[in-house]
């Protein structure tokens, strides 16, 4: 399941993948239209005043004529902009309400996504999955539509979930539980972060999105269902990782870790990157993070856990196995 | 007609004249209204400097993917620092500064209402802020050396709960902004009592200058909307002090209340901020037009709407929290509506122009770049206000171009100008028009080189308050472009504290008038004397200067 990080896109909301982004997009395109209007003939008009009414050399020492005012023309400057107001205020209205009211179809895919600093959980309950950083989803088909819908929950603070090619922002915040969702039209990787500053690695809480196609998305669920390997080779390692701290934070299906405080590694090797998208997941990267994730993550809650070499290659070597 | 005093003595020439010390006690126990003005701007440019300095290592940090220049943590202080000073250690006390000098000036009045509770306001700004700064040294405790507060100058909770926040820095910031807020609300009431009780005879409401009518809407605005923050302090320090849960979720306290209390005076707090702006423009455009105020009771009316919807837009800053179409649905229209008083103080602004004789003095040319830029902010604010719109743009880099092209494009371009405007007044001393010039070009296409490319950025995905951002999003060449325009815009605030350095000593001599204006301040000498007015004045009508200039086609039968 080891994927190579494909070129990233740029999250261009421009550039939309999913049912609600291209909806935002539509209802943007009016708005800056009118805005553009707009600016061309105010701005137009300023110019033409600043240039045309300029003090010229040779002009007299007389004051121009003083025009105090004048109903009609603010009136029409008032109306006018009221009715644009208007317009604009019933489209908005009613793309807010088809984007937030759209209601899930029974083949809708239900997901959970947790913020945590800084790293997102995300969980499948009726796949029973649990996995992080990357969430995946199955590619929606506009005759039989299967939208993923999201309910967003936080451990510790508010952050943001923010896909711009899939939706708009929508807060994840501790307390309440959130809903968002995204109907991807196109398979591929799109990139996203956390968009609410939620403390010193905010900048460090990246996301990604892969929506495959639905027999790809089948393969990807079975794979992930499948508790950890146990591969007899690696059992130093996993001495190492059941007998230090780690299992108080991490959970391995299928060994005694049920930690859940950190992201759950059953599946790691499976994951694109490490600690939520700040590097690679090469064999250096994993060591060097399991080393002291402050090296690759200044600030990261992880604590550096004081490995022997030896430890440390083992525990590698185990954390390589979880496929 | 009394409402010309012959030139008197200036103030330092009437005050005994003694050492340096005595001339500092002499400031330090000041009430005069004038003087407690000059050391509200002063104090301000003085943060702005640092708020400046703050603003180019955040440049410097991000013109390139993955710099290290500095740790995520100094990162976060310096923008929660920027933010903070900007707002409460920049933009309010030189507002408010410029309204104590003037206002009194401009209504005929010889000082505040209340003296001393105009000292108070100013002396607890300054410990606020010092209070603030005093964090880089306190907030760990002094051998902990370095922890101003880094949760972001909107500090939402519950990132500022003890659990997230450990240590004293957030508390400095909770305190000191509760410290300036008491003395900024003391100056509103003050301000609003002054221009209540003690206008000059003849100056009825419709007939005072329209900066007076805005700061008075400023002054209304801000004793609505200012104490909701402090009472959301008190909150969260009775939450971080004596284990309060009003913003503690997790023992059942609300996140989303405390965005609720702060952008319920946050988005006010934008109106205070940029309402004396265009008070300023309302003075410098008619008077470098050579004209009159086009439509001077719509200029009133429009503001007094923008005073009223200032504080019902505030929620349009949380469209991404999940309030429910309904809600989003109301502070859109709002927000919306807010967009029809301030596009109709535009074009009444322009309209002033049209049909005048323009002179491009320095402070025109800021005010002539404020409404352009101004436009550029009031459409990319209507563009926000589209809800499904802003679930993209909120917290993106597009925000941050979006208030930067307010706070800096608008309100500092207008207070540039309005210093350029009023320091002869203030000093008896003209500033170099030559400096002004290249201050000016220089702030302007420094600014625009800064916070133009951040729309782009936005659009293409960038988010706020991120120390750094991977070198595959696209966004490198952007945040390259806004940081060249550091370097110009630092030349320019250079420029500009050389030309006030040269002017206080070698500036021509201003006289009593010499912009050739029409409201009461041009009136008396420069520096005007303590008491402002020899005798004192009478009105006839909104431009008395231009009534005197002018006896044959007085204002009075045209308004």
């Amino acid at each position: 399941m080891r994927r190579v990080l494909a070129v990233v896109p740029t999250p261009s909301m421009f550039a939309p993948v999913s049912t609600p982004a291209f909806a935002i997009r539509e209802v943007s395109f009016l708005v800056l239209a009118i805005v553009t209007v707009i600016f061309v003939i105010v701005a137009g008009l300023t110019v033409y005043a600043i240039v045309r009414y300029r003090r010229r050399p040779g002009d007299d020492a007389r004051e121009p004529p003083q025009v105090y005012g004048s109903t009609q023309i603010e009136l029409a400057w008032t109306v006018v902009p009221f009715l644009i107001v208007i317009v604009l205020f019933l489209t908005t209205a009613r793309y807010i309400f088809a984007v937030e009211r759209h209601a899930a179809p029974p083949e809708a895919l239900e997901v959970t996504v947790v913020g945590n600093q800084w790293w997102w959980e995300i969980r499948y309950p009726s796949l029973g999955i649990v996995t992080a950083n990357e969430l995946h989803v199955p590619v929606s088909d506009p005759a039989r539509p299967t939208p993923t819908f999201i309910t967003l929950q936080s451990a510790d603070v508010v952050h943001s979930f923010w896909i711009p090619q899939l939706a708009g922002k929508m807060d994840v915040i501790p307390g309440q539980r959130n809903r968002t969702w995204v109907e991807p039209l196109t398979p591929g990787t799109y990139v996203g972060q956390c968009a609410e500053f939620c403390g010193v690695q905010h900048a460090g809480m990246l996301l990604t999105v892969t929506v495959h196609s639905k027999d790809d998305f089948a393969r990807w669920v079975a794979a992930q269902q499948a508790v950890a390997a146990d591969v007899p080779a690696a059992r130093a390692g996993r001495d190492v990782f059941t007998s230090v701290a780690c299992i108080s934070c991490h959970t391995v299906r299928g060994t005694p870790a049920n930690g859940v405080f950190g992201p759950d590694l059953t599946h790691l090797m499976s994951r694109a990157t490490l600690g939520a998208g700040v590097a690679p997941n090469t064999p250096e990267n994993l060591r060097a993070w399991v080393n002291d994730p402050a090296s690759l993550k200044p600030g990261a809650l992880m604590p550096a856990m004081k490995l022997s070499k030896n430890q440390l290659d083992q525990l590698v070597a185990y954390l390589g196995t979880l496929r | 007609m009394s409402i010309v005093a012959p030139p008197i003595a200036a103030p330092d020439m009437l005050v005994e004249r003694g050492g340096l010390l005595a001339k500092l006690h002499e400031w330090v126990v000041t009430v005069d209204h004038k003087r407690l003005g000059v050391m509200y701007v002063v104090a301000g440019l003085a943060f702005f400097l640092i708020a400046g300095l703050e603003a180019g290592v955040i440049r410097w940090q991000l013109a390139a993917a993955g710099k290290t220049f500095v740790s995520p943590q100094v990162f976060n202080r310096l923008f929660t620092m920027h933010g903070t000073t900007m707002v409460f250690l920049v933009g309010i006390p030189i507002v408010f500064g410029f309204a104590n000098y003037l206002v009194p000036l401009m209504i005929g009045a010889r000082d505040l209402a209340f003296p001393r509770l105009n000292a108070f306001g100013f002396w607890a700004f300054l410990f606020g802020g010092l209070l603030l700064y005093f964090s880089f040294l306190g907030g760990d405790g002094l051998y902990g050396a370095g922890s101003a507060p880094d949760v972001g100058w909107f500090a939402y909770a519950p990132l500022t709960a003890r659990a997230f926040s450990p240590g004293n820095s957030t508390d400095y910031w909770n305190l000191s902004i509760l410290v300036m807020g008491f003395g900024t609300v003391a100056t509103s009431i003050n301000l609003i009592a002054t221009t209540l009780t003690m206008r000059c005879r003849g100056m009825s409401l419709g007939r005072m200058p329209l900066y007076v009518w805005m700061m008075l809407v400023v002054s209304g605005m801000t004793v609505l909307a200012l104490p909701p923050l402090s009472a959301a302090q008190i909150m969260l320090l009775l939450d971080r002090f004596l284990g309060a849960h009003f913003f503690d979720t997790q023992a059942g306290g609300s996140a989303v209340m405390w965005q609720h209390f702060f952008w319920f005076f946050g988005h006010p707090e934008v109106y205070i901020l940029m309402v004396p702006g265009f008070a300023m423009v309302s003075e410098i455009i008619p008077v470098f037009s050579r004209k009159v105020i086009f439509g001077y009771p719509m200029v009133v009316a429009a503001s007094l709407a923008i005073g009223f919807l200032a504080m019902t837009v505030w929620a349009h800053h949380m469209f991404a929290v999940g309030m429910g179409a309904p809600l989003n649905s109301a502070f859109a229209a709002s927000t919306m509506l807010i967009a029809i008083p301030t596009g109709i103080k535009i074009f009444n602004w322009v309209a002033t122009m049209y049909g005048g004789r323009i002179r491009f003095a320095t402070p025109m040319l800021f005010a002539c770049a404020f409404l352009f830029q101004f436009l550029c902010a009031g459409l990319t604010g209507i563009i926000l206000s589209v809800v499904p719109f802003n679930w993209q743009l909120t917290d993106s880099y597009f925000v941050v171009a979006h208030f930067h092209f307010v706070l800096v494009g608008s309100l500092i371009f207008t207070i540039f100008g309005a210093i350029y405007y009023w320091f002869p007044k203030v000093t008896g001393r003209m500033l170099s028009e030559r400096l002004g010039r290249w201050h000016f070009w220089l702030f302007l296409i420094g600014f625009n080189l800064t916070f133009v490319p951040m729309h782009w950025a936005g659009m293409l995905g960038m988010p706020r308050r991120i120390y750094t951002y991977p070198a595959d999003r696209g966004w490198d060449f952007w945040n390259l472009i806004s940081s060249l325009g550091v370097p110009f815009q630092v030349a320019a605030v250079l420029i500009f504290v050389v030309n006030i350095a040269l002017s206080l000593r070698r500036g021509a001599p201003a006289g009593s008038d010499p912009w050739d204006a029409w409201t009461l301040e041009w009136s008396t000498a420069s520096p005007p004397p303590p008491y402002n007015f020899e005798t004192a004045p009478v009105v006839e009508s909104r431009r008395p200067l231009w009534d005197l200039k002018h006896p044959d086609d007085p204002d009075g039968p045209h308004e």
